[in-house]
């Protein structure tokens, strides 16, 4: 018998504007030592649909219609929430997303660890401690005794989220949801809690809920795989049945989103455009600390028409070189030459005209737009404050613009909230290539991105790279995503140059122990076998 | 409109006239909007509209309640109560408006560069600030008066140089945490230059919290004028403003209630007004609030 079994789940959400349908019948078995995973792109009800079998949706506007669910026995639906409090935690336990928002910041780990214990079993404190430095161990933390005195914040990313496993884990649950547990981790730090949660579960036989956004993700460690979109699931199945043999149009769309390998022929002479010569920039530590170096001489070139991908995991100062080159920090020392120009010394009123050649693409299409402008006044902006085109030329302009980055002309007057995330980062990019540079800095441009719309954004951006000749530095930590597109490579660590190539011969033959380790930790080894790519 | 060959923009386009389009849709507010307009043109047109002077004294007649001579009923003088209350309306939102204008504009200024600058400027911008809050403000001003003597347009201006450092540190503080937002950052690289950037990208993200503690600053500066007055600093009798004929009424309440009455009314109703317009122009400056 499943551990968990649910069937026809509805959970609509009752708001002013109407009946929101967030999960629309669905059934799904979880057994004891599988993971089941979740698929799905943001708004298609996969985490509503988990936390509404532990009573953790908000109610009202959220509304249970129809459906059961069968855990040890009992239908979680129609349990009252002192009933399911004793279910969270010891029963079925939750691992979130963010590991720097889901601890609390001022209790130790210890004193967290043990909580669970003492609500649920009533284990002496002595006892509840022992347990929790022994399952501190098991997530490898080194040192566990002395580490559960320590906050928080006095963990890495991927040691917070082991101790956010360790929690998970702590109360003996037989299921486990984890949501998006590895999203806000770098490639190879989330290589080592997936295999950590794979092997956690075999050895404790334990039934996972995985629910995830990237097909790659939970390509190497899902038993089975769910579909969902708009609420409802339109396939499931074993997992290699859906790489296989994928029935609905929906997930062969998924498929092919992760990106393959580059389609673009390197068909550029190498013409340098940007020169970088010994770069250093350094932050001020903070209340007279040692001042950090996030660039610690870099040295590099950057062709005409060419596109250079840069990678590196979080701190590795990819950004602080992105926005190094465009004079958005200031470098310490070094030389930058933009078309045999040098950028490093020059004032803000003799970059302004540079300013024009080069633009960047920011991560967050949320925050990269002025919430308060229109998309005709962001577009045109910079069309007016680089005398690109006069007031009477400016409408066509703007619509010329729309009409390069596939935005409807209906949409000029709107505001960025009212646009998706993929339709904000086009007006993003129609900013940026408005005054018609030479060259770009696309900073991450899709990592806040839905896979499908993730694809749309990089073939735009291959497009447009082809349209206006233009030559991008294209920073990512995702290297499925770099080689997508980029003719060359570059690789950071600790603000110094790793290794650089071709994007094939990076593939092919990695020279440096640290890219061959970030190229292992890539996921969706089982999409690539299936693939045939040579990697 | 959804003609995808669409060729050109409907013409003027801004986000005030969107947000004007916004507030007439907001009943609250442009009742408040008119009520304000209203008792605004009343006060101004006081002269041609009603029979007594607002010095015209009565001794005979002392204070008697609202009748068909008198619609509000007299004060203890036998002055017509109506009379006063429009008169004292003239000043009362001078002061209210003016002082707050002032304190907009000085506040919202060095607010915006002390939040912009950053760093070394900020922190001495600000020190700045603290050291004005220090300074008793009723010394400030009793010093003033003494020295250029006693003037209603210094007044205005001296409570507006009080009421501004509040709004520099809502501003502030504002600017400080939209700084970091990435558009910023995309204003820097298209080229924008610092006053641009203030005023077209920063500024209007920070209205609404200066709108709202504008709403909040006219009462407090109209009371602050009655406390003024009250002093003999301000205005003086047989002159009136909301502020010292609700404080006379104060005196004999027990006695003549309507002294108190009317004037509290009125004050209240506008400041109700006030509060609905001050609402509503933050929703109508802020594009997420209306969905349509």
């Amino acid at each position: 018998m499943a551990l968990l079994d649910v069937t026809d789940l509805k959970v609509h959400f009752h708001t002013r504007n109407g009946v929101v349908p967030a999960v629309d019948g669905i059934s799904f078995q979880v057994e004891a030592g599988k993971t089941l995973a979740i698929i799905g792109e943001s708004g298609s009800g996969k985490s509503v649909a988990c936390y509404s079998l532990v009573g953790l949706i908000p109610k009202p506007p959220g509304r249970i219609e129809d459906g059961r669910a069968l855990f040890e026995g009992q239908d979680l639906l129609t349990l009252s929430e002192a009933q399911l409090r004793k279910v969270r935690g010891k029963g079925i336990s939750i691992i979130f997303q963010d590991p720097m928002t889901s601890l609390n910041p001022y209790m130790t780990i210890g004193e967290q660890l043990i909580e669970p214990l003492q609500l649920h079993f009533s284990m002496s404190r002595r006892d509840a401690w022992q347990k929790g430095i022994k399952t501190l161990e098991e997530v490898g933390i080194q040192n566990a005794e002395r580490r559960m005195h320590a906050y928080p914040f006095e963990f890495s990313g991927g040691m917070r989220q082991r101790v956010v496993i360790a929690m998970a884990l702590v109360a003996e649950p037989q299921l486990i949801i984890a949501d998006e547990p590895t999203t806000a981790l770098d490639v190879t730090v989330q290589a080592q809690i997936l295999k950590l949660l794979r092997d956690l579960q075999q050895r404790r036989n334990i039934g996972v809920i995985f629910i995830s956004h990237d097909l790659s993700v939970v390509a190497d460690i899902a038993d089975d795989i769910c579909v969902m979109q708009h609420g409802r699931f339109v396939e499931q199945g074993e997992r290699m049945a859906i790489f296989q043999t994928p029935q609905h149009e929906y997930t062969r769309k998924l498929l092919a989103a992760v990106p393959a390998a580059a389609k673009r022929p390197a068909s550029y002479t190498p013409e340098p455009l940007i020169t970088i010569t010994d770069l250093y920039t350094q932050f001020c530590g903070n209340r007279g600390g040692p001042a950090v170096k996030a660039l610690d001489g870099i040295s590099l070139q950057i062709n005409r028409h060419e596109i250079l991908g840069l990678v590196g995991e979080s701190g590795s100062g990819k950004s602080t070189l992105g926005r190094s080159i465009l004079r958005l920090l200031q470098p310490c020392s070094g030389s930058i030459r933009f078309d045999g120009r040098e950028l490093v010394h020059l004032s803000a009123a003799e970059l302004k005209p540079l300013r024009r050649r080069m633009q960047m693409i920011f991560q967050d299409p949320y925050s990269s737009l002025n919430p308060r402008m229109t998309v005709y006044d962001t577009l045109a902006e910079p069309l007016l404050l680089h005398g690109v085109v006069d007031r009477k030329g400016l409408d066509t302009a703007v619509f010329e613009l729309m009409d390069a980055v596939g935005l409807a002309r209906a949409n000029v007057l709107r505001y960025p909230h009212e646009f998706s995330g993929g339709q904000r980062q086009r007006i993003a990019i129609g900013r940026a290539i408005g005054t018609k540079p030479e060259f770009i800095v696309a900073d991450e441009p899709v990592s806040a991105l839905d896979v499908t719309i993730q694809a749309q954004i990089l073939d735009l951006l291959l497009d447009l790279v082809a349209r206006f000749n233009l030559s991008m530095l294209f920073i990512s930590h995702d290297l499925a995503v770099v080689r997508y597109l980029a003719d060359r490579i570059v690789v950071m660590k600790a603000g110094k140059l790793v290794e650089s190539g071709t994007t094939h011969d990076m593939f092919t033959s990695p020279q440096q122990s640290y890219t061959q380790a970030l190229l292992a930790a890539i996921p969706g080894r089982v999409l690539r076998d299936l693939d045939d790519s040579p990697l | 409109m959804t003609t995808a060959d669409l060729q050109v923009i409907p013409r003027g386009v801004s986000l005030w006239q969107d947000a004007w389009t916004r507030l007439r849709k907001n009943k609250l507010a442009m009742a408040g909007l008119v009520f304000l307009l209203l008792i605004t043109l009343l006060c101004l047109l006081t002269p041609w509209l009603v029979a007594y002077g607002y010095e015209q004294q009565d001794l005979r007649l002392g204070a008697v309640p609202p009748s068909a001579d008198h619609w509000l009923g007299t004060d203890t003088f036998g002055r017509d109560q109506l009379t006063r209350i429009l008169y004292g309306g003239r000043m009362s939102l001078a002061v209210g408006f003016i002082a707050t204008a002032v304190a907009l504009l000085i506040g919202v200024t060095y607010g915006a560069i002390a939040g912009y600058a950053g760093g070394r400027i900020d922190n001495a911008m600000m020190r700045l600030v603290d050291m004005l809050y220090a300074l008793p403000f009723m010394i400030f001003i009793i010093l003033l008066m003494v020295v250029f003597g006693r003037n209603l347009l210094l007044l205005f201006l001296a409570i507006g140089a009080v009421e501004w450092l509040t709004m520099a540190r809502i501003v502030r503080g504002q600017i400080l945490s939209l700084r970091q937002q990435e558009f910023v950052e995309a204003a820097v690289s298209l080229g924008l230059g610092p006053v641009a950037i203030v005023w077209r990208h920063l500024i209007p993200n920070a209205l609404g919290p200066v709108i709202v503690y504008t709403t909040l600053t006219i009462p407090n500066v109209m009371l602050l004028e009655a406390l003024l007055s009250f002093l003999g600093l301000g205005v003086q009798a047989p002159a009136a403003s909301w502020g010292l004929l609700i404080s006379s009424g104060v005196e004999t309440m027990e006695e003549y209630p309507w002294l108190l009455i009317f004037p509290g009314l009125t004050l209240t109703l506008s400041l109700f007004a006030l509060n609905f317009l001050g609402d509503g122009l933050r929703d109508a400056l802020d594009p997420r609030t209306a969905k349509d």
